[in-house]
């Protein structure tokens, strides 16, 4: 089978006895000092008029200000001060998220800008040119210590590639030209041997340009929660709009007319600010979390989708089993010796470099004792993910000698082709290989005599490989927590009906692809998308481009073909296929964290109307007293409490955004409860704990205590 | 049996009979907008109407056949309010003025049954039963049709057809609200309700004075006025007057009516969304919040405060003694919870807190159960912006009923929960700017501040229910109510048809166990808490300048 090619081990799931969680990213208090002069920079109306609710409170500071030269009071100094304030906090919000992604950038930007190009022209020749001239389609040349000047397909050589600059990770890579190893990123440096490499990108569209765009924000826009959630917001910041506007004829009609500073400072409290403030920089802050772990998605509507994701389709090699799958054993068919077996599985598999071909040719060699061919002359066929077969045709003196290794169906159909029939006995063998959840390889030769009429033998079945899959220890725990969250996840594989369902078993999979071909894949994904249900997959072969196309999202391997990259709509740096996991978990992270802001902002409000309508009206209407439940000292220092207490609380929450909420895989209702409580019921009582607290201060400033 | 006792036992009664009829009442309504045939009667109405009956409409089809209905409507009932002199059975009463005349033919028209005029001395026969009892039935039955196209739009996919309004609103009225209302007049009359034509009689009483003893096809307007959430009544003091409602066995009747369908469509809403669960759900929301202000009423109106109230006993001002102050409220909150907005007391003569919770009710939004067909459909929006902000703490796209809630949902779902406030706040706020619109208040104080916002809250939920003391009939009321109940009706009606054709037109979504669950008691919870928060933040400043000034001085 076409098993993915990976470059490293895949680290096992933290076996630690907590369950698993998404971690955090860092957030430094200092970050917040940094981003303050952009936070300024954004105070320009062009810039906050893209977010509704900030720009009515940059409207109202205006309003606040105009006020004070007009008419001064130390109160409304203090609310001015405190509305701009606001503004300044949400604006910082925005910039400490896309700070973060900037530090990343220029590292980006430096390995990229200082790069030289050794540029080949059509005749061969080698002219120095900056990398950042180079074109699709052009040739270059990297030998050891060169950084590759552009992303591009090596079309000759083969080279060990250190890729840190991009993934972090030190230990190199092998790339090298045909198959689906042959993509390079720009940025990595090439360690060893020299490599010719056809550019695959125009300048300022490389990879390397798109992660600088990506981490730094400029190229974010607003995914489709995130807009229904902006109108949500809007519509409410008019409806408080409103209940300004009625209540000042209210409070007229009352005789009690409110200042200008004082409805302002209301409607300011009213408007879903905190939410409001922080919803552009979650966003961010979502994306930048996925670029810390090496996941580079190419639109934040592909974040959220993972969130939303209801089916997940996981090659079973590498993510739910080790990939290096073992020959461990020869079982011949009746009448074949077991050295003959050898000796064809052997020559077979010379040419196969899979850690499967490769264990096969140690298994023969050390065990049997088999001895490559000396005198032949040998022509390899490579497997293909259609005929699911490999193997080598051998020219001796006495005619051709075809062997063919692979898939059991896909040989004994190869057999039957040419007149032969499969043994009942290896039919069995078969069979309870793949029952133990093993892989059986048929081995299987057909010989042509050369000469006149050559009428070759029919094809027999010489014998059966036992390839053995180790499933990872703790996957079968990370799919059970996947159903509890709605996901069924979907075990793809080449192997056999039986290999796959004992496979599927031991690993507690919900469902399984066998004998998949990139066909099937599609077909399975439309019909999972029929009924609704979104599907997510990885991939890295070009064969698998039609199928990540397809899926809602579609995680290309980053050492997988320009094909697959440009299909799928994230890609992963490490080239791990369990990272589609961690991304499901951080598209969900990214909409709770929104709506649990959300529900807080609401909350809120509640406590806000307790400071300061009593504050507004005890004058006229003594028994509103009542509703002071804060006690809080004066009108003046209530109104003031409740919006610095309102500008506070962004700063507060500036981390919780960046980070993101906890998120603990569970089913929805639990995730629910926990949530409402938290953000809920803890949004409606911080307010008046926290307002209360700034009243004991606020209320020592001489003229407002 | 003490007074207590029995008003207990009267309204678990009526709680015992809607519970009983909820189910049967809400799968024969399920049944009357998926059934494929259609009457006879309906055949022979659609060949003369020359109405396809086949036809499929698209959302904004379905919403212009609705909206022109509905002005035609208003346009003859205008006329014949206009023209009653001519018109038999008038008894010498002329024609009424323009801006009332417009302002009652919008209101009858929009299930409002807002009243500036007093039906005994303002209106003839004529006009009464073919023009104000005509629209007690249509009113109701587009109503209902909206909800039945909403559902369509829940459970159809991939297309905007919602079905036909036509055939929609005849089968409300040939299969429900006529057969109903037949009956329990027959029933009405016997238990006491008027039905004749005969001429006001003037009598002498026995303190000499005279009094003029009305007449007029009372039962047959009553039972509709009720069923259909209508409110207006044939006399002034509507469900206070004895012709009206002459017992205890009438009022109860009379409630028991008016909570009968928009009790029930829960029950069908679930039936075809294909989850009786899913109704239950939306049906405890609507009885919690409805028991909450039973509750409520009941208690501030016995904890009276004030020398008077406390020498007389209870708040007993305005109301009927024959009902008492359980089921006077019981009456009151149900009439303003279900958009019907008949009284059987004066809400004025609620004590302060009393009559804020009355008006509170009606600030919901007419949800709790709400009016036939409104009632559950500005629940569903509730609940789709419940389960926007829920599902999105689940971490998932929020659904609902495996329809998406996206950015276009959301635009249709936040312009609803913006229509109604807006009505309300700028037409008090513009009243309270207008001196001859602030001159037409009775009282002063905080009470009077009551007397506007609850006349406009009142038009722009389409309740009709009057606080008294406020004078209406003036041009300014007449035609500013008159707009905002136009507006307050037909607004929210077409977000909500364009709202079901783009829920249509999405394929399905099927539930899992990382959708949000919209059955249990979890998100009962949020969704009640949706609705007061999202009613108390918009209106708490004028509820605490109005009723809670009053009530906490």
């Amino acid at each position: 089978m076409s098993a993915p090619v990976i470059n490293k081990v895949e680290p096992q799931p933290k076996s630690s006895g907590e369950p698993h969680r998404i971690g955090a990213g860092v957030f430094r208090p200092a970050s917040l000092i940094a981003a303050l002069p952009n936070a300024l920079k954004a105070l320009d109306p062009r810039v906050m008029w893209h977010n509704p609710v900030m720009f009515v409170v940059e409207i109202g500071a205006l309003l606040t200000t105009i006020t004070v030269m007009t008419d001064f009071s130390g109160f409304s100094v203090w609310i001015a001060v405190w509305l701009w304030l606001t503004v300044i906090f949400a604006n910082l919000a925005d910039s400490v998220a896309e700070g973060r992604g900037r530090a990343q950038a220029a590292s980006l930007r430096a390995g990229r800008d200082t790069a030289v190009a050794r540029k080949l022209d059509s005749t061969g020749v080698e002219t120095k040119v900056a990398a950042a001239e180079l074109h699709k389609g052009d040739l270059v040349v990297c030998e050891a210590n060169d950084t590759i000047p552009g992303d591009g397909e090596i079309i000759d050589g083969v080279a060990s590639v250190d890729e840190a600059a991009i993934t972090g990770e030190s230990a190199p890579v092998v790339r090298e030209s045909g198959g689906d190893r042959s993509s390079v990123t720009g940025g990595t440096r090439v360690l060893s041997d020299r490599i010719i490499i056809r550019i695959t990108a125009d300048p300022g569209k490389s990879f390397v340009d798109r992660m600088i765009a990506l981490v730094e924000g400029s190229v974010r826009s607003k995914t489709p929660n995130e807009i229904a959630l902006n109108i949500l917001l809007a519509s409410l910041t008019i409806v408080f709009l409103l209940v300004i506007m009625a209540l000042q004829p209210m409070a007229k009609f009352s005789g009690s007319t409110q200042s200008i500073v004082v409805l302002i400072s209301l409607l300011v409290c009213l408007i879903p600010t905190t939410i409001g403030a922080l919803v552009s920089a979650i966003g961010v802050a979502g994306m930048d979390r996925l670029v810390q772990r090496n996941v580079l998605a190419m639109s934040g509507r592909a974040v959220e989708a993972a969130g939303d994701v209801s089916t997940l389709l996981l090659d079973k090699t590498g993510t739910i089993t080790f990939g290096n799958r073992q020959a461990s054993d020869l079982i011949t068919a009746p009448g074949i010796d077991a050295g003959d077996l050898a000796t064809a599985a052997l020559k077979a598999s010379m040419a196969d470099e899979t850690p499967e071909g490769r264990s096969l040719v140690e298994l023969c060699e050390q065990r049997y004792g088999a001895k490559p061919p000396a005198d032949a002359r040998a022509e390899f066929i490579e497997f293909s993910a259609r005929t699911r077969m490999s193997g080598v045709d051998l020219t001796v003196p006495t005619g051709t000698q075809r062997i063919r290794k692979g898939a059991a169906s896909a040989v004994t159909a190869w057999v039957a082709e040419s007149g032969g029939k499969v043994s009942g006995e290896v039919n069995a063998a078969v069979d309870e290989i793949s029952s133990s959840g093993g892989t059986p390889l048929l081995v299987a030769e057909i010989f042509e005599p050369s000469g006149s009429a050559p009428r070759p033998t029919p094809g027999r079945v010489l014998g059966v490989v036992h390839l053995k899959d180790v499933v990872k220890p703790g996957i079968a725990e990370r799919f059970a927590e996947l159903r509890k969250m709605g996901i069924r996840t979907v075990m793809i594989t080449g192997d056999t009906e039986l290999t796959a369902k004992s496979i599927a078993a031991e690993a507690g999979v919900d469902d399984y692809l066998a004998e998949a071909t990139p066909e099937d894949k599609l077909a399975y994904i439309r019909k999972e998308q029929t009924g609704g249900r979104i599907v997510a997959m990885t991939g890295d072969g070009t064969n698998d481009a039609p199928a990540l196309a397809q899926a809602d999202v579609g995680v290309a391997m980053n050492s997988g073909t320009t094909a697959a990259k440009e299909a799928g709509n994230m890609v992963d740096l490490d080239s791990s296929p369990t990272k589609l996991i961690d991304i499901v978990e951080i598209g969900k992270q990214l909409l709770i964290t929104r709506g649990a802001l959300t529900t807080f902002s609401l909350a809120n409000d509640v406590a806000k109307y307790f400071a300061i309508l009593p504050a507004m009206f005890v004058g006229v209407f003594p028994g509103l007293k009542a509703l002071n439940i804060m006690k809080l000292s004066t009108p003046s220092s209530a109104v003031l409490s409740a919006v610095i207490f309102n500008a506070l609380i962004i700063v507060a929450l500036i981390p919780l955004s960046m980070r993101g909420v906890r998120y603990k895989p569970s089913s929805a209702a639990k995730l629910l409860s926990r949530n409402l409580w938290i953000y809920g019921i803890g949004g409606l009582i911080v307010p008046f704990i926290g307002i209360k607290l700034v009243d004991l201060v606020v209320s020592l400033i001489p003229g407002i205590g | 049996m003490s007074p207590a006792v029995s008003a207990a036992l009267e309204i678990a009664l009526v709680i015992a009979v809607l519970a009983g009829l909820h189910v049967p009442l809400g799968d024969y309504m399920a049944r009357i907008y998926t059934a494929k045939k259609d009457w006879r009667v309906e055949k022979g109405f659609y060949r003369v109407l020359r109405i396809d009956s086949a036809a499929d409409q698209r959302w904004y089809t379905y919403l212009i056949s609705l909206l022109s209905f509905s002005v035609i409507s208003i346009a003859l009932l205008w006329g014949l309010l206009a023209a009653q002199a001519h018109l038999p059975f008038d008894f010498g009463r002329s024609g009424m003025p323009k801006a009332q005349s417009f302002n009652t033919a919008v209101s009858f028209v929009t299930n409002t049954n807002w009243q500036s005029y007093s039906g005994e001395s303002a209106l003839g026969y004529t006009v009464q039963a073919i023009g104000l009892t005509v629209q007690n039935f249509l009113s109701g039955a587009v109503g209902m049709v909206v909800v039945a196209a909403l559902i369509r739009g829940l459970i159809r996919r991939h297309t905007d057809r919602l079905g036909n309004f036509w055939v929609d609103l005849t089968r409300t009225t040939f299969r429900l609200m006529l057969p109903v209302s037949i009956v329990i007049a027959l029933v009405m009359v016997a238990a006491g309700v008027i039905q004749n034509l005969s001429a006001p009689l003037d009598v002498t009483t026995l303190a000499g004075g005279t009094q003029t003893l009305p007449g007029g096809l009372v039962a047959s307007q009553e039972v509709i006025k009720q069923f259909g959430t209508n409110g207006g009544g044939y006399f002034n003091a509507n469900s206070g007057h004895p012709f009206e409602n002459p017992s205890q066995v009438t009022n109860l009747l009379a409630i028991v009516l008016m909570l009968a369908i928009p009790f029930s469509l829960p029950r069908t809403f679930g039936r075809m969304v294909g989850s009786i669960k899913q109704g239950v759900a939306i049906l405890i929301t609507m009885a919690t919040l409805w028991v909450g202000s039973l509750v409520t009423t009941m208690l501030v109106e016995e904890a009276h405060s004030g020398a008077a109230l406390q020498a007389a006993g209870a708040a007993m001002e305005g109301k009927e003694v024959r009902f008492g102050i359980p089921i006077s409220s019981l009456f009151e909150i149900s009439t303003t919870l279900t958009s019907t907005g008949a009284v059987d007391s004066t809400h004025s003569s609620f004590t302060g807190l009393g009559g804020g919770t009355l008006l509170l009710n009606m600030l919901l939004g007419e949800i709790a159960p709400g009016g036939t067909g409104s009632g559950l459909y500005g629940m569903l929006i509730l609940a789709m912006v419940a389960v926007f902000i829920a599902g999105l703490m689940v971490g998932r796209t929020p659904t609902y009923l495996g329809k998406r809630i996206g950015g276009e949902q959301m635009k249709y779902v936040a312009s609803y929960i913006l229509a109604t406030p807006a009505l309300v706040l700028l037409g008090t706020g513009i009243a309270l700017l207008v001196p001859t619109a602030k001159a037409s208040v009775l009282n002063t104080g905080p009470h009077s501040l009551t007397e506007i916002v609850y006349a406009f809250g009142s038009a722009a939920n389409n309740n009709g229910s009057a606080f008294a003391g406020l004078n209406a009939n003036t041009n300014f009321y007449n035609i500013a109510l008159g707009v905002v109940m136009f507006l307050g009706r037909f607004v929210p009606m077409a977000l909500v048809l364009a709202l079901a054709g783009s829920l249509g037109r999405q394929s399905f979504r099927p539930d899992d166990s990382g959708t949000l669950p919209t059955h249990k008691l979890q998100f009962i919870t949020i969704l009640i808490g949706v609705v007061v928060l999202v009613a108390a933040l918009t209106y708490l400043p004028a509820l605490a300048l109005g009723p809670i000034a009053e009530g906490s001085s």
